[in-house]
């Protein structure tokens, strides 16, 4: 399913074909910059790849908008980014391009990359379920002759470790990193004594696996971990009851581990005692916010807000940052084979700016890219990982998800 | 006393002066106002002054030059950077979240107008004449040039995302400006109104400081921890400072405000997130000292005698008093949320 204007345009000839770039990127810029849009800008395709169907983007789901869940598609925001980069590009001669990619289902994969392939894209920012995501970057590279797969909305850990890949880089924040934020602040409150609450879905397990991780390295202490179920049977009420869920009175929190989001949401002021909920609503760990107010945040929200007329959120941010960390690879040097490009980002030896705070590289163990991330909740920001006092040998960021001597992961590019 | 204020505003209005006959004019006016009001105030600008405009507070508060408190000047939303005007009867002031820029009397300590800019200015510098002011535009991505006489807009031009920075030649006919964004430095023509060059730099590039010289610029670059020194004769990046200091990991360098120091032999920066200012020589580029501070040291200005550096610490809401002989820190004083910009008026 490509856009029939991408088809359009790379019928064209080369020279119209870099005309058309310099018309839609720069638009009244390079006249008014006076440094012309010179004709022989490289134009270099990085596409953007989701599932046409999924579920996150149905307009239902959109309209309960979850906490962290996406509010709309990450293409948004990579836009803003070709626009952001243009200038800094333009010097060393390259236009970026994007071109959408909804693939119909996981079976449209391999005649989407031979797309790809003959439009010579190697570059793809990837919004996928976490199997699909993975069947990417399984193919991308053999069939693309090298590929540069950018994951900015799966926290899979296993993509991280035992199922990562040399062509990997993930912008989003794992699920450990997200669960060691909450336990690092909740350790410097000293709120150790946890009660979690976890759904039924794959997902939830998930979240609860890296939260029991997270509170065994800062000292929390699970005291019980109790299933909850959606559901208004009488017969079941222990399992969705809000308060017979939280009647014991020795903890200090409540944890709700909830992928889908529908049973989090009604859970904080609904305890029996008043206790703070965080996991899945409430206190939060996130990649974004868009009330987020250092370091550049609010001219970024801004921007977006803007251009797409939506708050950004962390996959918007992650999306941005992916073509951000595109553009320093062709900054560095546009000539670069894709391995070089993968190797210089993982070497940690090119910088992104977030505008999180510091600099931000990748991890050279498993792509990941190290970052602050936000604790907060939907009104605001209290916190931010690593929370101060913690401390690493090398880097504070490592202390946030998986660290070099505990990484599964085995490929590098 | 009212009667009297609107005369002397009477006569400024009434006969066209050129924009220092106005700021005389309004000396008068306030000499006679004090006057009429039996006051004993002088009417000279008053010495001994440190001001710090505090984004938060919506004030500048004023010091001593001891870093003893005097009084506070309601501006107004979110001021940040500031300037004297010619004689220091006035400070200009951005107002970030008011898109203007305040006039602040310094004689009566009350902002007595202000000068409509565009979306979230930040950083500005004045014409040589000090007629023209022009500012960065942070949330349109321009630079906008405006007559502080006739108030009104001259010409913008459109550069890349998150301009901060700005430095007028002091010939007045080109400008340097930053684009935390793309990375660059443009160098603009004034008169054509174009951008003649973008200068390639290191990641954020944030402030100027011009050497006293006039043939180096430097520009602090916050995220790749350096500062890059651009010839003014080729527009070229000659020199790269990194910062590499013992006991503090690269990560936590984070160079923004500059200021040169009065000897105009050393550059003082700020290492934002390091909590230290640097120290760097001139002419050799070598750091000479660092000096603890406060959290994320951005703004900073020597006092004129040489002999104390004013630094604003943007996270722990206070200033830092450097002793610059001995390199070390002599006092911090809480100054309100979120100081910005700091000038000394000895």
């Amino acid at each position: 399913m490509l856009s029939a204007a991408h088809r359009v345009i790379f019928c064209c000839g080369r020279a119209q074909l870099i005309g058309a770039v310099c018309a839609s990127l720069f638009g009244g810029f390079a006249v008014t910059a006076g440094v012309a849009c010179a004709a022989t800008l490289q134009p270099v395709t990085v596409a953007v790849v989701s599932l046409a169907g999924d579920p996150r983007y149905a307009p239902k789901q959109l309209e309960r908008a979850y906490p962290e869940h996406p509010a709309g598609r990450v293409l948004d925001a990579a836009r803003m980014a070709v626009d952001d980069t243009a200038l800094a590009l333009q010097e060393v001669g390259v236009a970026l391009v994007l071109r959408d990619v909804q693939l119909a289902d996981a079976q449209a994969l391999p005649k989407a990359l031979a797309e790809l392939k003959s439009a010579r894209v190697q570059h793809i920012i990837a919004d996928l379920p976490p199997e699909l995501l993975r069947a990417l970057v399984q193919q991308a590279p053999t069939v693309l002759n090298g590929a540069m797969v950018l994951n900015v909305s799966s926290d899979s850990d296993a993509l991280r470790n035992e199922a990562c890949s040399g062509s990997m880089l993930h912008i989003y924040p794992s699920r450990q990193m997200l669960t060691d934020s909450l336990a690092q602040y909740l350790a410097a409150r000293n709120w150790r004594k946890v009660l979690l609450l976890q759904g039924p879905l794959p997902g939830d397990q998930l979240q609860a696996a890296a939260m029991n991780v997270s509170a065994r390295r800062y000292g929390l202490k699970i005291l019980q971990t109790k299933p909850f179920k959606l559901s208004g049977d009488p017969r079941d009420r222990d399992l969705f009851n809000t308060r017979l869920l939280t009647n014991e009175r020795d903890h200090d929190v409540v944890a709700v581990m909830d992928s889908h989001g529908e049973f989090a949401r009604i859970l904080p002021y609904a305890t029996q005692w008043p206790r703070p909920v965080m996991g899945s609503n409430g206190l939060m760990a996130m990649a974004w916010h868009p009330q987020w107010e250092r370091h550049g945040g609010p001219q970024i929200s801004r921007r977006f807000q803007k251009q797409v007329k939506r708050p950004m959120q962390s996959q918007d941010w992650a999306s941005w940052v992916a073509v951000k960390a595109v553009a320093a690879a062709m900054g560095e040097n546009p000539k670069a084979a894709i391995s070089q490009q993968l190797k210089q980002l993982r070497a940690g030896e090119l910088f992104v700016d977030g505008n999180k705070g510091p600099r931000l590289s990748f991890r050279s163990w498993d792509g990941q890219l190290r970052q602050p991330i936000l604790i907060g909740h939907g009104d605001g920001i209290v916190g931010l990982a690593p929370l101060e006092g913690v401390l690493h040998p090398t880097e504070v960021m490592d202390t946030l998800g998986t660290d070099e001597k505990e990484s599964k992961c085995q490929m590098r590019p | 006393m009212f009667k009297v204020f609107t005369s002397s505003q009477l006569s400024l209005t009434s006969s066209p002066r050129s924009f220092l006959g106005v700021v005389v004019g309004r000396h008068l006016a306030i000499a006679a106002l004090a006057f009429m009001a039996g006051s004993a105030m002088a009417q000279v600008i008053p010495g001994n002054r440190v001001y710090v405009s505090s984004e938060k507070d919506n004030k500048i508060y004023v010091f001593d030059t001891q870093g003893q408190r005097v009084s506070a000047i309601d501006v107004c939303q979110r001021p940040r950077h500031m300037m004297f005007n010619a004689d220091h009867s006035q400070i200009y002031v951005c107002c970030g979240d008011d898109n203007a820029l305040g006039l602040v009397d310094t004689v009566s300590g009350k902002m007595t107008g202000s000068l409509p800019l565009d979306d979230s200015p930040e950083i500005f510098d004045l014409s040589p004449d000090g007629k023209i002011v022009y500012a960065t535009i942070e949330d349109d991505s321009t630079m906008g040039a405006y007559d502080l006489q006739s108030k009104k807009k001259l010409f913008e031009i459109k550069v890349g995302g998150e301009p901060e920075g700005i430095l007028v030649t002091p010939d007045g006919k080109h400008a340097y400006v930053t684009s935390e964004e793309a990375n660059v430095v443009h160098y603009i023509d004034l008169t054509t109104r174009k951008i003649v060059k973008n200068i390639r730099v290191g990641t954020r590039p944030r402030r100027f400081v011009l050497t006293p010289d006039g043939k180096q610029l430097w520009v602090s670059n916050e995220l790749s921890a350096d500062v890059s020194v651009v010839s003014t004769e080729d527009q070229k990046v000659k020199h790269t400072i990194k910062f590499k200091i013992k006991g503090i990991r690269a990560n936590d360098i984070t160079p923004v405000g500059m200021a040169l120091s009065t000897d105009g032999k050393s550059i003082w920066v700020g290492l934002g997130k390091a909590n230290h200012v640097a120290e760097l020589d001139v002419a050799t580029r070598q750091v000479r000292n660092t000096v603890l501070v406060g959290k994320r040291a951005w703004g900073m200005v020597p006092h004129p005698d040489g002999k104390i550096l004013f630094v604003t610490n943007g996270m722990s809401d206070d200033m830092t008093l450097v002793d610059v002989v001995s390199g070390k820190a002599i006092r911090t004083v809480p100054v309100g949320r979120v100081p910005h910009s700091v000038l000394v008026q000895p």
